[in-house]
């Protein structure tokens, strides 16, 4: 069985996605070179497709809007998470808002590719955040793949998809690798994947956190059945799939690397409290209220939401 | 010309009636400039406009029917309703969308001149329209920047009225806005922006070297608004301009100047040929049917996501 690294896999989606459909490019910062990987390649097979663009970050987010309006499908690579600050004008109040305001004229098929989102480990205030809550928030399409066929069939379909949409690969799984038997496929936005099924709790996690609540799933195997379900798409979210685990667990934890207040993880017990039965309150794990991630290690590391917290939340919903 | 003074004329009635419910940016006094630039433009070049955009978008061509009927917020308007004077668009007509924000539309429509290049159009041309406050916001900068790099085939139009709402453009403003375009490598030049022929004249030049592939381009039209900035400004008591001023300007009133160069039969039969289709015009928006509350966030997305209701 062949091994795919995240990286190459986003790789392979760009390279796939090229080939199939000449209308995709690809705008950023050193993407000709390749420098996170993703774009490793393309520029050679593609000339003029894939294009370098000087540090303007609000003009390239709004020129793939223009171009995407007169029928090319962007794709735009950001070199820190954090740019999006930069350009929540360009995505959330244009790109985004032009389907509507035109009365449906137009849309605006461009992908946003973040790779290296959340914290790099000692990169600090300004280059650790995991701003996918944002978008989600805004209403822009948001996908945040755990695993390396995740990753490629959610490149894919946010490319093929007629909106905005955001990519996020998370620092911390863009090193991993995943065995692949069969044919890499797209995967669609707004599906869930229950990676382990369980009848006492259900635990919704994203991104790189879905690696760690499986481990969690695992150690408390003796203890508690654990179900774990990744929604992959933080908007739109799958309510069916996780509704239906809800509703049979009848209790949640959510683990989600944003910030508490607003968070993702705060609409999805608040959805769950709402509409899914449970049994008890629902417990959410994550950053805390606008958190900014200090330089050293240790203070980096304490803020995030990890291992033993999700276990210790996952006791307290079952004790309950 | 004409069509848009009186089209603003009319809006400007109905914005004071609370018809066009959120107001109106007047573009009187200015239409010299969109009128001179879209001589030279056909129907597959694109254009961004501004929150003062209703002449740009008339001046491409858009149906003043439609136009009038998307301020009322009717289902048969530009954008069925849901856009208005700020959003103004008929994509199909390469109006990629007046604009809320202050700049927002230039790095746009680089990007469709981008796409014509990329897909073999050479001979089309993107226009950005913006005023002189738009000078000062730095992906404006960035989108020349990209544009002159590339040799992209822009034209960027900046209308200097004088003013950013109260800010005349002497306090907005370091430096002059020609040799600013000309420090980023683009082709600028000023003109008179009060004298249709000027800007036609300047402009075809200009339009004429973005299709032959001579780069991006800068006209900076020299104009003024007779009105205040946006239609409410007179509720608020605010002053920043003296009526000599105004005077002065309205004295050199685009229509008043291209009506003594035509013979008045002619420009008596224009006037005409105005009256009935903004005649046309309001009876066609006043008699469009409204939109359904319940569809409200209808084409909030091209593909599917199901929204799920707020309450
Ligand atoms: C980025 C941004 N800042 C502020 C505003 C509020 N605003 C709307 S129009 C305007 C003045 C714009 O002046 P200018 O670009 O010269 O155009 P004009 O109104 O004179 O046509 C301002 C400050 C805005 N819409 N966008």
């Amino acid at each position: 069985m062949p091994s795919l690294s995240y990286i190459a896999a986003l790789n392979q989606a760009l390279r796939d996605e090229m080939a199939r459909d000449e209308r995709v490019c690809i705008f950023g910062e050193d993407v000709c070179l390749g420098l996170t990987g993703i774009t490793k390649g393309l520029a050679e097979a593609h000339d003029g497709r894939v294009v370098d663009t000087p540090l303007s970050e609000q003009a390239f987010t709004s020129l793939a809007t223009g171009a995407a309006i007169a029928g090319q499908r962007p794709v735009v690579e950001f070199q820190i998470p954090s740019l999006l600050y930069l350009v929540f004008e360009q995505i959330a109040n244009q790109a985004h808002k032009f389907s509507l305001m035109t009365g449906g004229q137009a849309s605006v098929p461009v992908t946003y590719l973040v790779p290296g989102s959340g914290s790099r480990s000692g990169m600090a205030g300004q280059h650790s955040d995991h701003p996918y809550s944002l978008l989600a928030h805004v209403g822009v399409k948001t996908a945040v793949p755990a695993t390396p066929s995740d990753a490629y069939g959610l490149l894919l379909s946010a490319i093929r998809e007629p909106d905005p949409v955001a990519v996020f690969a998370p620092t911390l799984l863009m090193g991993t690798s995943e065995e692949i038997d069969g044919d890499l496929d797209a995967v669609p936005l707004g599906s869930a994947r229950t990676h382990r099924e369980g009848t006492d709790v259900t635990v919704v996690a994203v991104g790189h956190l879905v690696p760690v609540a499986l481990q969690v799933a695992a150690d408390l195997a003796g203890e508690a059945s654990v179900e774990v379900i990744d929604p992959r798409t933080v908007y739109p979210v799958d309510w069916e799939t996780l509704g239906k685990s809800i509703s049979r667990t009848g209790r949640l934890v959510v683990i989600d690397d944003s910030n508490r207040m607003c968070g993702f993880g705060a609409e999805i017990a608040a959805t769950a409290a709402e509409e899914f039965g449970l049994a008890v309150p629902p417990k959410r794990v994550s950053r805390p209220d606008g958190a900014v991630i200090p330089y050293a290690l240790n203070l980096d590391h304490a803020l995030l939401p990890d291992a033993l917290e999700l276990t210790k939340a996952i006791r307290a919903v079952l004790r309950r | 010309m004409r069509l848009i003074r009186e089209f603003e004329e009319h809006c400007l009635e109905m914005a004071v009636a609370g018809t066009i419910v959120g107001g109106i940016h007047p573009y009187i006094g200015q239409e010299a400039v969109a009128v001179g630039v879209s001589a030279h433009l056909r129907e597959d070049d694109v254009i961004t406009s501004t929150h003062r955009g209703h002449g740009h978008v008339l001046a491409k061509g858009a149906d003043p029917k439609r136009t009038l009927a998307e301020l009322y917020g009717a289902s048969t308007g530009l954008n069925r309703g849901r856009g208005g004077s700020m959003h103004a668009a008929d994509v199909g007509l390469g109006v990629y969308g007046a604009n809320g924000i202050v700049g927002a539309g230039a790095p746009i429509a680089v990007g469709a001149a981008w796409a014509a290049r990329r897909q073999g159009r050479d001979q089309q041309v993107a226009v950005a329209y913006f005023g002189d406050g738009a000078l000062s916001q730095g992906v404006v900068l960035e989108a020349f920047n990209l544009a002159a790099l590339w040799s992209l085939p822009v034209l960027f139009v900046c209308e200097n009225n004088g003013y950013a709402i109260s800010l005349p453009v002497d306090r907005g403003l370091a430096g002059d806005p020609v040799r600013r375009a000309a420090g980023f490598g683009l082709t600028a030049e000023a003109v008179d922006g009060m004298d249709v022929e000027a800007v036609t004249e300047a402009a075809g030049r200009a339009v004429a070297a973005c299709r032959a592939g001579g780069g991006p381009h800068f006209l900076e039209c020299v104009t003024y608004r007779f009105r205040g900035h946006h239609t409410v400004e007179h509720l608020m008591g605010i002053n920043y301009r003296d009526e000599a001023e105004v005077a002065s300007w309205t004295e050199r009133d685009p229509l008043a100047r291209q009506r003594a160069r035509l013979a008045p039969a002619v420009a008596d039969e224009v006037d005409a040929e105005i009256a009935a289709l903004i005649a046309e015009a309001v009876a066609f928006a006043g008699s469009s049917p409204g939109s359904d509350p319940r569809d409200a966030l209808d084409y909030l997305y091209a593909g599917t996501a199901p929204t799920r209701p707020g309450a």
